[in-house]
């Protein structure tokens, strides 16, 4: 009988031994490689740590499904209103003329770009899916600048690690890793369906991360910032999404 | 030989049956984990649900989209035309977070489950139905008393009969990875490395849809199984699921 339990007691010991270390190794591995999202503390937090940690690693390269233009959602869905502040309302009587886009960080020439500037970049057309957390869902032809062509414009330091963006709509910002704003698809937007963007979509400009759910498609953006240490925004979660409860990683 | 009932087999094959436990602790343990995990996703599930509570076929759905079907309840947004003249408080963050993490722990216990049952041959002796159980006789005689909710005979505390094998079959390789499948067929960026799991079953909404009928046959299962447990016996049936004793101790020397 004693016998029996100090085998086990040893076994036991053995196993939660291996299990404490495994895991302290794979923390340490997570958070070389950039598998820990700045969401990651709280009772949730292993939930959104495996499942970015798991899709980082499965889909870091691969590209968000196209449609055919037979395929595009009409109308495409208006979900809320326009920001009500004299601020955009002055800037929308003015055709949007005089909206900026700045960006600045850890880049080596910090710019600011109005719509037109950002039009004469190479622009990329896409027809790609936009599903809302909610459950409904539209599909659009997305024509913008790959956020990619604006961050080498502006160079960003070896060391940056998230892009951050902000809306007009104060309160509304968000930030993604390098592996999306890096992403061939992941778009600085300003046209739909082969005309300006509407404001009821976010026009005049928009991120479109067609890899994440809608809500990190953050609209009427006027300002990236590059950064390598998101505590330094907000509260520290990456976005203001995590303090109502959203995950900051929206692959799911 | 075969005839008899009191071989040295058959008697010690009886010794070790009122000895070993009806469930192995890991059946009892995956089964509890399981349980738990359901009822969190099923709540939280519904929760979600209660944001568009509209279901579509195809790739892409919204208001302006004609609905497979709409669950005629309240919702969570304004903007998803219901009837009523309400809206109900968002509860979409918790709910999210909950499911998501909960699905991870299911889909672990699962693999468990799963590889330990194939190792230990769980499956082929538990839940394989044995020869005779699939005849149509044998069956339809268990048919018919469940739906005249008999109790069961005596021997099924300790070995389950064809219908409820083919049951538990059905619900874990066919239920269970039907409903995760749908629901990583929903995540854009899953189905950006992996298309075909949502390309085969007609689109990102149809995923979403399966997804809400396969809840449905897992709620009836559950059930079914709680009410049958109860006919069965609520506390021996329940306890073996616990403790591992099925209860019947008359065998005792």
């Amino acid at each position: 009988m004693s016998k029996l339990s100090r085998r086990k007691l040893i076994t036991t010991g053995l196993a939660a031994t291996a299990g404490v270390s495994g895991l302290a190794v794979a923390t340490k591995l997570a958070r070389r490689y950039g598998l820990v999202p700045p969401d990651h503390s709280g009772i949730y937090g292993p939930g959104e740590t495996l499942t970015y940690a798991a899709q980082r690693v499965l889909t870091r390269h691969s590209m968000a499904r196209e449609f055919s233009p037979s395929q595009i959602s009409n109308p495409p869905f208006v979900n809320g209103d326009p920001p009500q502040d004299d601020a955009f309302k002055r800037l929308q009587a003015g055709g949007f003329a005089d909206w900026r886009l700045t960006v600045d960080g850890m880049v080596a020439r910090p710019a600011s770009y109005s719509i037109s500037e950002l039009q004469k970049f190479p622009s990329r057309s896409q027809i790609t899916h936009l599903a809302c957390e909610e459950g409904w869902s539209y599909i659009a032809e997305w024509t913008g600048v790959a956020l990619s062509t604006v961050l080498s414009a502006v160079e960003p330091h070896p060391q940056a690690t998230y892009v951050v963006y902000f809306s007009i709509d104060s309160g509304w910002w968000d930030s993604v890793d390098m592996a999306d704003a890096l992403h061939p698809q992941t778009l600085v937007a300003y046209g739909l369906n082969g005309g300006h963007l509407p404001v009821g979509n976010g026009g005049p400009l928009r991120l479109r991360v067609p890899r994440q759910l809608g809500y990190k498609s953050v609209k009427y953006i006027t300002r990236l910032a590059v950064t390598d240490d998101l505590k330094r925004f907000g509260k520290g979660l990456g976005s203001g999404s995590p303090e109502a409860g959203y995950a900051w990683y929206a692959g799911i | 030989m075969a005839d008899s009932a009191f071989t040295p087999a058959a008697a010690s094959a009886l010794r070790a049956r009122t000895l070993a436990p009806r469930h192995t602790a890991l059946v009892r343990a995956t089964h509890w984990v399981t349980a738990a995990c359901f009822v969190a996703l099923l709540v939280s599930g519904l929760e979600i649900v209660v944001s568009h509570p509209r279901f579509y076929w195809g790739e892409a759905g919204n208001v302006h989209t004609r609905p497979l079907f709409k669950i005629p309840i309240p919702a969570s947004r304004s903007t998803v035309p219901t009837g009523y003249g309400y809206v109900l408080p968002d509860q979409n963050g918790w709910s999210r977070a909950l499911h998501f993490q909960t699905a991870w722990v299911l889909v672990l216990t699962g693999l468990v489950y799963v590889a330990t049952g194939l190792l230990t041959a769980h499956f082929r002796m538990n839940l394989i139905p044995r020869k005779g159980q699939m005849s149509r006789q044998t069956l339809s005689a268990v048919i018919s008393n469940h739906l005249r909710l008999k109790p069961p005979p005596p021997a099924e505390a300790w070995s389950y009969n064809g219908l409820q094998r083919l049951t538990y079959l059905f619900v874990i390789f066919v239920l269970f990875p039907l409903i995760i499948w749908t629901g990583l067929a929903m995540s854009p960026a899953v189905v950006s490395a992996v298309p075909a799991l949502v390309t085969t079953l007609g689109g990102q909404q149809s995923a979403r849809t399966i997804h809400f009928f396969v809840t449905l046959l897992l709620s009836l299962f559950l059930i079914v199984h709680i009410a049958m447990i109860w006919i069965a016996g609520f506390r021996n049936r329940t306890r073996a699921m616990i403790t591992g004793q099925a209860g019947t101790s008359t065998e005792h020397t």
